[in-house]
């Protein structure tokens, strides 16, 4: 793994793996205090940042954006109506003429409204233009996933919608450290980004998190943990539960290798090969519903450039193709016991 | 605020007001529609004197474009039904609300287009050949050969690419708008959108973003009496688009978009108060499509022509505007010279088709670039892939007709 250092305008590094990261000026966070400084710096550093969405003044109903509109004022870090397509279009509208518009959508289920911007313009606008304008500096950040009680409308991963429109970026943090570097790559990619935020990470993830500005590269998936028989590839608070499942697995034998994607598209999809040709065995696993998941784009790709090393077909443990329920919820999830089970019948095919 | 509270809390606190409250159910049942600025008559005399400002030279040269871009607009029409392009989309009858406009504004304003205001590309110096070739979708259009024709877009001229679904760029323009606020800039986000266009939900988004937000935004809406073939009976009630702006707490305008003085004084005046109140201003032009909607449209099917035509002579806005003209002797010029301006302008058209329709359209490589700000690892792969087939189904593809081949 080489090692990437290149100094920005701000003072940034720009680093390939967390693990990269040789900094000691480390403080304990969680993931929206590891937002929320990803933010502070952000708007600290660019004067052309601004930062806007739903109750986003006051803190944000989940503290991201705490102490910041007192910081650098309401100009810069303000309340908008309530009303996402506006939100999406709102922020297209900044980014096309040079501002970085940060736009914050509530609860990814709540995106919908802002599908048609999302899709028809701030993916295209670059595009369509012959280049002559874009809105790569727009990013808009929203949270994801399951939380224990969110039922179908405070719990869903809609990334496949948006995988499915090139033009677009989707990133997926698992963890504070990754979140803080992932979210600054984002904000300063020259594309447009979705960063989605497990929200039940939030207060339960939490790691000594440096305090400089860095930036973790996107479109490179990391791998979590080597392994020799088989590979789990996964995201956001799912890595959790392949490391569970790992470690069941790991009991009778069998050594998981697992790759977060980071990047759900454009995904690194030269990491996956590699894994799964050393191993020859393969499970995706999200919470988003089966079909047309990205666990079928992944499949799909792997079985193309890894045909003649599979030893098993390739298993898919993911949400069913049901709305995301309530009081089902602990049969719903894809758990580590399911994926365990996925693991032993993958290598005992 | 008399209170200024300690972490800037706004106060909801109830208060009770006496005067807030009435004693017997009275509803809002009358909507006195707003009425039109005029500054000319239909016969382009000159009724609002104090509105008499406009440069003479400006005034003519407003003129000589929209009686060019008739011209134009006849042609490429022509030109679609004789197979050269294959879509176009004219705009006969509302040059004034366009150009006048443009006109009104500052070159440093962002203007955020549906997909009728070549007038305002033009009155900027966007030429005919530019026009042609995007519609041609050749190498030299600015768009890359990307979209149907129509689809401008000018970074120099700071007028933002059209896309075509509808609205879109109308909130688009309240987040531009508000950018060049907090930025002390003198700067505006000028917007254009049909009264059918106004019934996306964009636009309500956009109207109450840019007056809650303070933006430095201008509604422009052509209220050109049909979307398509729905006329505003089937659009909307009560009056017109102005009727709902003054409902968002915006500043509102009605304007005779016929009125070519009117039009350029209104938007005068709007973009001043934009930029000293630093908040939106909302103008609708009533005006009258008298062409079709698009080469796609027959709009004698839902309409008269009894109906064209009494707008087409009754209150066309090129005619008031040319009477106007001779009236106050501001128009030096004879009819020949018009006669001469059309002509040139035809020929000029004819000329940029040939000459468009023998370049070739953008390289194959340009359907793989601009999707992101380089073209990333997967595209490369599907270039490369496309390259292979047709390099070996070479036969089966017109591939000398993009630039540089295979």
């Amino acid at each position: 793994m080489q090692l990437l250092r290149r100094v920005y305008q701000f003072g940034s590094t720009k680093h390939r793996f967390a693990s990269d990261i040789k900094s000691t000026n480390r403080q304990k966070m969680n993931l929206f205090q590891a937002i929320n400084n990803a933010l502070d710096i952000e708007l600290g550093a660019n004067p052309k940042a601004l930062l806007f969405g739903e109750d986003v003044k006051f803190g944000g109903v989940f503290r991201c954006s705490q102490g910041l509109n007192e910081k650098y004022g309401t100009d810069r870090v303000f309340n908008t109506p309530l009303c996402e397509q506006g939100i999406g279009a709102f922020g297209i509208g900044l980014a096309s003429v040079g501002y970085t518009a940060i736009a914050e959508i509530q609860f990814s289920d709540y995106i919908f409204p802002a599908f048609d911007q999302i899709v028809n313009e701030a993916a295209k606008f670059r595009y369509r233009s012959g280049n002559q304008f874009d809105c790569g500096s727009l990013t808009i950040r929203s949270t994801w996933g399951a939380v224990g009680h969110g039922a179908l409308y405070h719990s869903q991963s809609p990334e496949a919608y948006f995988a499915h429109t090139p033009g677009l970026k989707v990133v997926v943090p698992r963890d504070p450290i990754q979140a803080k570097g992932l979210l600054l790559a984002s904000i300063r990619d020259k594309n447009p980004v979705i960063f989605f935020e497990p929200k039940a990470l939030y207060r339960n993830a939490e790691d000594e998190v440096p305090l400089d500005d860095y930036e973790l590269e996107l479109s490179k998936a990391e791998v979590v943990q080597q392994g020799k028989h088989i590979t789990l590839i996964g995201y956001g608070t799912q890595i959790r539960v392949l490391k569970e499942a790992a470690k069941l697995a790991e009991k009778d034998g069998v050594s998981c290798e697992i790759i977060d994607l980071q990047t759900i598209y454009p995904y690194d999809g030269q990491t996956l090969v590699d894994s799964v040709k050393k191993t020859g065995r393969c499970i995706i696993s999200h919470e988003a519903p089966q079909t047309c998941g990205m666990g079928a784009e992944l499949s799909a790709f792997i079985q193309e450039k890894c045909f003649l090393h599979l030893e098993a077909p390739i298993k898919r443990v993911t949400g069913y193709d049901t709305p995301f329920p309530l009081v089902h919820e602990p049969i719903y999830l894809p758990d580590k016991f399911k994926i365990y089970e996925a693991i032993k019948q993958s290598v005992n095919y | 605020m008399k209170h200024f509270m300690r972490f800037s809390k706004i106060s909801n606190a109830f208060k009770e007001v006496p005067s807030q409250y009435v004693y017997q159910i009275d509803p809002i049942k009358n909507f006195e529609p707003i009425k039109q600025f005029r500054v000319i008559d239909l016969e382009g005399n000159l009724i609002a004197k104090e509105y008499n400002n406009i440069p003479k030279e400006t005034l003519n040269q407003i003129f000589d474009l929209m009686i060019s871009i008739e011209e134009m607009d006849n042609l490429l029409y022509m030109s679609q039904r004789q197979g050269k392009i294959s879509f176009y989309m004219t705009s006969f009858g509302e040059t004034a609300t366009t150009v006048g406009t443009t006109a009104a504004l500052q070159p440093q304003d962002f203007i955020f287009p549906q997909y009728r205001e070549q007038g305002s590309f033009m009155w900027r110096g966007f030429t005919i050949e530019q026009i042609v070739n995007q519609c041609i979708g050749n190498h030299l259009d600015g768009g890359k050969g990307r979209q149907m024709p129509v689809h401008y877009g000018s970074k120099d001229l700071n007028i933002v690419t059209v896309s075509s679904p509808l609205t879109t760029q109308v909130p688009q323009a309240s987040g531009a708008g508000y950018g060049f606020r907090v930025n002390g800039e003198n700067k505006i986000a000028a917007t254009w959108f049909g009264e059918g266009a106004a019934s996306e939900g964009d636009f309500h988004s956009a109207m109450n973003f840019a007056q809650t937000l303070k933006c430095q935004t201008l509604f422009l809406c052509r209220n050109n009496h049909y979307a398509i073939s729905t006329p505003t009976d089937d659009q909307f009630r009560g009056d017109t688009i102005a009727g709902k702006a003054p409902a968002y707490g915006m500043r509102t305008l009605k304007i005779d978009g016929n009125d070519l003085l009117a039009v350029y004084n209104g938007v005068k005046y709007a973009r001043e108060q934009i930029i000293k109140n630093k908040e939106p201003f909302f103008i609708e032009f009533i005006t009258y499509r008298i062409g079709d909607h698009s080469t796609s449209d027959h709009s004698v099917l839902y309409r008269s022509q009894e109906e064209i035509d009494s707008w087409k002579s009754g209150n066309n806005p090129i005619n008031r505007l040319g009477l106007f003209l001779k009236k106050q002797g501001l128009r030096q010029f004879n009819d020949d010279h018009d006669n001469q301006i059309r002509k040139d302008v035809r020929n000029r058209v004819i000329a940029a088709l040939k000459h468009g329709s023998e370049q070739q359209s953008p390289s194959i490589q340009d359907l793989f670039t601009d999707v992101y700000d380089e073209v990333l690892p997967h595209l490369q792969e599907q270039y490369t892939e496309l390259r292979q087939h047709l390099t070996k189904y070479k036969d089966q593809y017109p591939i000398n007709k993009f630039k540089g081949g295979l």
